[in-house]
């Protein structure tokens, strides 16, 4: 392997600007990407600019929604009680990423900034519509996680600007998500294909106790879904995301917009799911085919929106005992 | 270039000087001589380099050597007392029958350590989940979760 320069900044500030003037650098923060690309040799810059020891990239900010600095670990994400709760799909994003191993030294932006298709806090940070903030030499702005990703391994950032949060909104009790990450194994496997959703409903207070004890019988999706509709179960917003289903992780807008202020319902679910199959491109690859992933997009849409759906309804059950989806 | 660096390895503090390409596993394998942390994959996949840095269980064989500086760093050879006293996990091991051909049971033994000195009674779930970056190709991993639970406190 090739040496390179090693820099250890200890301000933003001084971190960007040490990636205006110096030639060939990259940052790197966690390393679990960039230390495994380097061992491969694909990778072979002449400066590392590290960001692991800036004050102020690592923090969890839960007053008025929510920020999360770029340096955070999955493993400090995993542990907030707060995260779990209104920002459920994250957890089930961080709480499935690697192994400890992993998950105690790897960030939050370095997943995104990595920018790979099966990046799992992707879905999740989609879903529940997050914003990028972004430093450059001239500067802050913030753009929509969306805008972020142009293709695998690629983002909008340029070499000199750094991702330092991300902001969400703040979300109520009507509002549930959740992550589903499809593999083979249940530890340490990248997903053949992953799924987040987020659902704000509105339901008419006193169905609230029937609802519950729905999520508690053993009936099958479909049959839980008539009741849902039969009690008046409304979808206000919703935000449907994908991953490894085409070069970035993308959301499904159109099943958004014709989901958006319907009763929820068996039919809908069917249509949703198809809808959502429809955006995607899949593609075959050793992990999974492509028409495999369609028929799978159906069915995790479902589940996800269920899912999240049960989190509103249950909140304090939605971790335990948990149903199939 | 070269960079010199100082930390804590297994309580006593050490200066060297380090190219900053060297992860922590070739400087503790090849600078130190401490060759307990083995490396399987050096990918990250396997754990066989697991050490503890900072109470937090880490893939020694993708971690920049120049990020320990200033840092704790617990390996294998640091878990047993200075007598030879085995530690009850490593002694657990042992009396468990949690070893076969041995390769992955300095790993094992990391992981489970941070996890017991976080957390003196966890879950069988949390045992796996502490082990879930460990792979053993020879136990099957019941023994080992078994000798885990066995040094958990109130057993
Ligand atoms: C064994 C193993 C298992 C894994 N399992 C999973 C998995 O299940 N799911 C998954 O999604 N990923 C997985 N990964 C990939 C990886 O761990 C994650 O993508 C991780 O979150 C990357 O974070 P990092 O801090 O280590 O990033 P780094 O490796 O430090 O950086 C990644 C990229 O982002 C850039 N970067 C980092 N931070 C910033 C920033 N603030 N601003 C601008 N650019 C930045 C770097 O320059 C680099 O290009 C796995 C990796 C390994 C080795
Ligand atoms: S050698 Fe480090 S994880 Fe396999
Ligand atoms: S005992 Fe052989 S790999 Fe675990």
């Amino acid at each position: 392997m090739k040496s390179y320069e090693y820099h250890k900044p200890k301000t933003i500030e001084e971190a960007i600007s040490l990636m205006g003037s110096l030639e060939d650098a990259k940052f790197i923060a966690g390393g679990t990407d960039v230390m495994v690309l380097i061992k491969q040799k694909k990778i072979s810059s002449k400066c590392m600019v590290s960001l692991r020891n800036i004050d102020g990239l690592a923090y969890i900010d839960t007053q008025n929604g929510l920020r999360i600095g770029s340096g955070t670990t999955h493993n400090t994400i995993d542990e907030n009680g707060h995260i779990k709760r209104y920002y459920s799909a994250l957890t089930d994003a961080t709480s499935r990423l690697g192994s400890k191993q992993i998950r105690n030294v790897a960030t939050i932006g370095g997943n995104i900034c990595n920018a790979a298709p099966s990046a799992d806090t992707a879905c999740p940070l989609l879903a529940l519509d997050a914003k990028a903030v972004i430093v450059g030499q001239n500067g802050s702005k913030t753009t929509s996680l969306d805008e972020f990703f142009l293709g695998p391994g690629k983002t909008i950032l340029s070499k000199e600007e750094l991702l330092k949060e991300f902001v969400m909104p703040l979300y109520g009790e009507n509002t549930g998500s959740a992550y589903i990450k499809h593999t083979r194994r249940n530890a340490m496997d990248l997903p053949i294909l992953g799924v987040a959703t987020r659902i704000t409903v509105s339901l008419p207070d006193e169905n609230i106790s029937r609802c519950k004890d729905m999520f508690c019988t053993i009936d099958s999706i479909s049959n839980i879904l008539e009741r849902l509709k039969d009690e008046g179960v409304k979808c206000e917003d919703v935000m449907i995301a994908m991953g490894v289903v085409a070069p970035r992780p993308m959301r499904a807008k159109n099943a958004e917009s014709v989901m958006k202020g319907k009763i929820v319902s068996s039919e809908l679910f069917e249509e949703i799911g198809n809808i959502a199959a429809g955006e995607a491109q899949p593609r075959d690859s050793i992990r999974g085919e492509a028409w495999y992933r369609t028929e799978m997009i159906k069915v995790l849409v479902k589940r996800a929106l269920i899912k999240s759906i049960d989190r509103v309804i249950r909140p304090d059950e939605a971790f335990y005992p948990e149903r199939l989806w | 270039m070269k960079y010199e660096i100082s930390f804590l390895l297994n309580n006593d503090k050490v200066t060297v000087e380090v190219d900053p390409v060297w992860t922590l596993l070739y400087t503790l394998r090849e600078v130190f001589g401490l060759t307990g942390t083995k490396e399987g994959c050096g990918y990250g996949e396997c754990g066989a380099c697991t050490v503890i840095i900072d109470g937090q269980a880490v893939n020694s064989c993708i971690f920049p050597i120049l990020e320990v500086e200033g840092r704790h760093v617990t390996t294998i050879e640091g878990v047993a007392s200075k007598d030879g006293t085995m530690h009850p996990l490593q002694k657990a091991f042992v009396n468990e029958g949690a070893i076969q051909c041995g390769f992955c049971t300095p790993g094992m033994i990391m992981s489970a350590k941070a996890l017991l000195d976080a957390k003196e009674n966890p879950t069988e779930d949390e045992i796996k989940d502490a082990i879930e970056g460990n792979l053993c190709r020879c136990t099957g991993y019941v023994r080992i979760i078994d000798a885990i639970k066995s040094v958990s406190k109130g057993r």
